[in-house]
């Protein structure tokens, strides 16, 4: 490894522009003659939409434009989709309602965009909204799940009959109902998974722009995936064929999910520029965020765990309830499902598992992933289910774990994932030995001499990342494929840009991917540029989410640079006048081995640009693409070990330490690594502890601030103890896993099993906020 | 509308705004400088901290006109010219920021913070401190580790100084 090179930690090229102020952000961005939208927002959880008057919003100063969904559809603008077939166990396809952009008959949520204002100021917009006349009719709303699909219960949509979008399930039933009944054991549960609202720091925004003269639109919007974006917006939503419209995602500040769906603000700014004729840029306010981001989790279910006479499981059935919200988004049908069951088996020989989950429509901001997506709901039925059964059991967590962990590799379970390498008995050493696990009694029993409890609770995750093959994720229903995509340009002076279709959103590729570059060919990191995020650049790519840049986007780049190198070397041969197998490429120079025949690097590049003396029959050049298809997904699993001590006089919870061992395969920069976990470890601290989206049973959001939902904050959290073990990943050619997310799925169950352990009671429900705390340390008592 | 007369960076600026126009809107609209950014609208964020008139301030929490007068500091004028500031320095070095946008805001609440603790910092009260700014990426871990670090090599720089002055 060099000071550049793979595994180095090298601090981040891109950190210049964000710790200087000159970060590129969409609401940084000003295009001449731009204006400024606000989108009138439906108050009622639900409601007919019987009259809109805009005549005197209109006439209000500054005014450019005051448009309604009934145009938006006039001039043909298609209703959003959801990209994932789903199929319910009797075969139906998933009863998809419409989701128009605008409005038009009905309002589904508070926060369902009904018309935009453009205005010269955001301040003149936002006056002209308050002028625009709805006139509504009330209807009874649903928010939550289990009642949406009672009897009787407010129809959301009239394409989905009591609110079921799908009722569908996966693995083996009967094989599963058999060995529940024949059990030595069975540990019984309901599972409760809170729903959050991802915030991503900087707000989602969109800025449009129709060039009239060229009939081209470009949309610079906060994106995860611009190219999905185009497409998508393209093929789906008739704004403007591909090849007329570039979208921009520049500086995107934090995602997390959220900024991965293609919501109905950017396609509107883009309807309304070509329809105003200005620039529109829409940026959200954080109550706009609350109300309109995609939301995450929001499942309940009742689960059952069977073991043997010897404590092995022999069965799981899962029953599991997903609240999708108004509509469904982008992907938001594969979150409950190959998201989710397909990781149930966690790390454990389960001989069956049976998974059911049923999927409902509720007056509520439509819900999709959020880092982890699927994996964090899983993790946490499986680790508290483990934690409880250890209980009722009267054997220790650990211990209970290890008599079941998968050891032999590759490992088929009986929900689709078939495991390719891992040793998760290395992590759960790892853990509890930074966690001095042993000297844990003594700890309570000292806390307990202060008035406090202590308790301690341990996860062990599974996650699967990548995706996944695409015909593997066409087959179950993706309407995409999951491959990424590479351009290696090598410059006539030598120094190199990466095209890449993965996009960075604070996860450092501008660094990482260049890291690789360096290592290939030791030319400085500083001579080698990362380029994202714009589809007039990089030709086409899947983006940033499920934790696949390393293991996808990585790759591609690799394939591409295998290319580069190869004919760099045929060039260097022909001018060196060597065998091409004799050329090797380090240090910025490629030489003939065991010679002192040498060239720098960039007069190879130069050579193949000036073309004078290239190999009879060779292209100029020195330019590669690569698409890279994974083979499989890729498996990061770990243990995290979390110690807390309780107040009962405040309920307050204090996180004493938190242990995080993961196994990520190969790294590339480890301190990018340890930072996406301390992130991740906060998100799942916050779910466990802080943060819940509740809506009022009107449909109200009663959690739509930062006054009103509780972020993590600095003092809320300790340093964390993290550290990694490695069974490179088989599947990729960099041997990498992927990181992005293990620190949210692992850690909600490690923190729960915590709280319950000090507090000696079954479950808590999630946030377990210092009022929950109390409140059940109350309710135990008596 | 309203004049307002600010230095802003060490250069004399003046305009008219809005009435309701808060400082950070003016800073950002008015004279670009776009590196303070607004992250919640209700002051709980700290996204928008700069200093006026030598105290971090919420940029959000105070009217343009209001700040007529004073003199501002915003993330763009911290380093002296191609040379970081320690505490931009230290946030390279430790990794404290991901996607950026928390980062000028807590750049110059951790300035402000290391000012007001010549005595020294320690974690918790760099924790506690940080009670108004909230970052999604990073934990924390490596912003508290960045500002104990940059308030360490701040300690030697001004010891350095006065046994120079000395």
């Amino acid at each position: 490894m060099g000071i550049e090179g793979v595994g180095a930690r090298v601090a981040r090229k891109e950190d210049k522009r964000f710790i200087t102020g000159g970060g590129r952000y969409v609401d940084d961005m000003v295009v001449p003659g731009m204006k400024h939208a606000v989108f009138v927002r439906s108050p009622h959880a639900h409601a007919q939409i019987k009259k809109i008057d805009v005549q005197k919003a209109q006439g209000m100063p500054g005014v450019v434009g005051v448009l309604t969904g009934k145009e938006l559809k006039a001039d043909g603008i298609g209703n959003l989709i959801c990209g994932w077939m789903i199929h319910s166990k009797d075969g139906t396809p998933m009863k998809m309602g419409a989701w128009s952009p605008l409005a038009v008959d009905k309002v589904r949520y508070v926060g369902d965009a009904v018309v935009i204002v453009v205005a010269d100021t955001k301040g003149q917009a936002r006056d002209a909204a308050e002028a625009v006349e709805i006139t509504y009719k009330e209807l009874k709303a649903v928010v939550e799940a289990t009642k949406a699909l009672e009897k009787g219960a407010p129809q959301v949509h009239a394409e989905a009959e009591n609110n079921l979008i799908f009722d569908w399930e996966l693995g083996d039933g009967k094989a599963t109902d058999a060995a529940i009944k024949s059990a030595a054991h069975v540990t019984r549960m309901k599972i409760v998974n809170n729903r959050l609202v991802p915030n991503a720091m900087e707000p989602r925004a969109a800025l449009g722009h129709y060039d009239k003269a060229e009939d081209h639109y470009t949309c610079w919007t906060t994106s995860q995936n611009p190219h999905v974006a185009r497409l998508v917006m393209s093929a789906f939503y008739n704004v403007a064929p591909e090849n007329k419209l570039r979208v921009i995602a520049p500086d995107v500040g934090g995602g997390f999910g959220s900024k991965i769906y293609i919501y109905p603000e950017e396609i509107v700014c883009l309807w309304a520029s070509k329809k105003t004729g200005v620039p529109v840029k829409w940026v959200a306010d954080r109550t706009e965020s609350f109300l309109a981001d995609a939301h995450g989790r929001d499942h309940v279910s009742t689960v059952e765990m069977a073991f043997d006479k010897d404590n092995r499981i022999t069965a799981l059935k899962v029953d599991t309830i997903a609240n999708l919200g108004a509509y469904m988004s982008l992907f938001s049908s594969c979150v409950p499902t190959y998201l989710y069951a397909t990781l149930l088996s966690g790390q454990y020989n389960i001989p069956a598992i049976h998974a059911n989950v049923r999927t409902v429509y509720t007056n509520t901001a439509p819900v999709d992933a959020y880092r982890g997506a699927g994996r964090p709901e899983a993790t946490y039925v499986l680790e508290r289910m483990m934690e409880t059964a250890a209980r009722e059991l009267g054997v220790s967590p650990a211990e209970l774990r290890r008599r079941n962990f998968i050891t032999s590799f590759p490992h088929q379970t009986p929900v689709i994932m078939a495991y390719d390498a891992g040793d998760y008995n290395a992590s759960l050493d790892a853990a509890m030995k930074a966690a001095d696990y042993a000297g844990f009694t003594k700890r309570k029993m000292d806390a307990a001499k202060q008035g406090k409890l202590r308790g301690i609770g341990m996860s062990c995750y599974i996650e699967a990342c990548g995706l996944a093959p695409s015909s593997a994720v066409g087959s179950l229903g993706a309407g995409v494929g999951l491959w990424e995509s590479a351009e290696v340009r090598v410059n006539a002076v030598g120094t190199i840009e990466v095209l890449t279709g993965s996009h960075s959103h604070g996860q450092g590729h501008e660094t990482t991917f260049a890291q690789l570059v360096t290592q290939r060919f030791g030319v400085p990191i500083d001579s080698v540029s990362i380029v994202h995020g714009d589809t007039d650049k990089v030709q086409m790519g899947m983006g940033t989410y499920g934790s696949r840049s390393g293991a996808v986007g990585m790759s591609a780049i690799v394939k591409a640079l295998d290319k580069v190198e190869a004919k760099a070397k045929k060039i260097a041969a022909h001018l060196l006048e060597a065998d091409e197998g004799d050329i090797v490429i380090e240090n910025g120079e490629v030489k003939v081995a065991g010679t002192d025949k040498s060239l720098p690097w960039f007069q190879v590049a130069l050579a193949s640009y000036t073309a004078h003396n290239l190999p009879a029959g060779m292209e100029p050049g020195l330019k590669e693409t690569a698409f890279y298809d994974p083979s499989n997904f890729t498996f990061p699993a770990g243990c995290y070990i979390c110690e807390v001590e309780i107040d009962p006089e405040t309920g307050l919870t204090e996180i004493i330490q938190f242990v995080a061992a993961d196994d990520f395969g190969n790294i590339i920069n480890p301190m990018i690594v340890e930072g996406q976990v301390h992130g991740g470890i906060a998100q799942g601290v916050g779910q466990a502890l802080l943060e819940g989206a509740h809506y009022d049973p009107s449909g109200q959001l009663l959690t739509a601030s930062y006054m009103d939902y509780t972020m993590p904050r600095a003092g809320d959290l300790p340093s964390f103890k993290v550290s990694t073990s490695n069974t490179p990943c088989p599947g990729n050619p960099l041997g990498v896993k992927g990181c992005g997310e293990a620190g949210a799925i692992g850690s909600p169950p490690a923190v729960i099993n915590a709280i319950t352990d000090a507090l000696g009671v079954v479950d808590i429900p999630m946030p377990a906020s210092p009022a929950t705390v109390w409140a059940t340390i109350r309710a135990t008592k008596h | 509308m309203s004049d307002v007369s600010l230095t802003v960076n060490g250069k004399r600026v003046s305009g008219s705004a809005e009435d309701r126009t808060l400082l950070v809107h003016f800073l950002r609209e008015h004279l670009g400088l776009t590196g303070t950014h607004v992250g919640c609208d209700t002051s709980q964020c700290g996204a928008c901290v700069v200093h006026v008139d030598g105290r971090a301030v919420k940029s959000c929490t105070m009217l343009a006109v209001q700040a007529s007068g004073s003199t501002i500091v915003t993330i763009e004028g911290l380093a002296d010219g191609a040379e970081l500031h320690p505490v931009q320095a230290a946030f390279k070095e430790h990794h404290g920021l991901q996607c950026g946008f928390c980062t000028p805001g807590m750049i110059m609440t951790a300035t402000d913070m290391i000012a007001r603790h010549p005595e020294g910092l320690d974690e918790a009260t760099v924790r506690a401190e940080l009670e108004g700014n909230i970052c999604r990426c990073t934990g924390y871990h490596n912003i508290v580790k960045a500002i104990l670090a940059a308030s360490e090599t701040m300690a030697k720089g001004a010891k350095g100084k006065a046994k120079q002055a000395a």
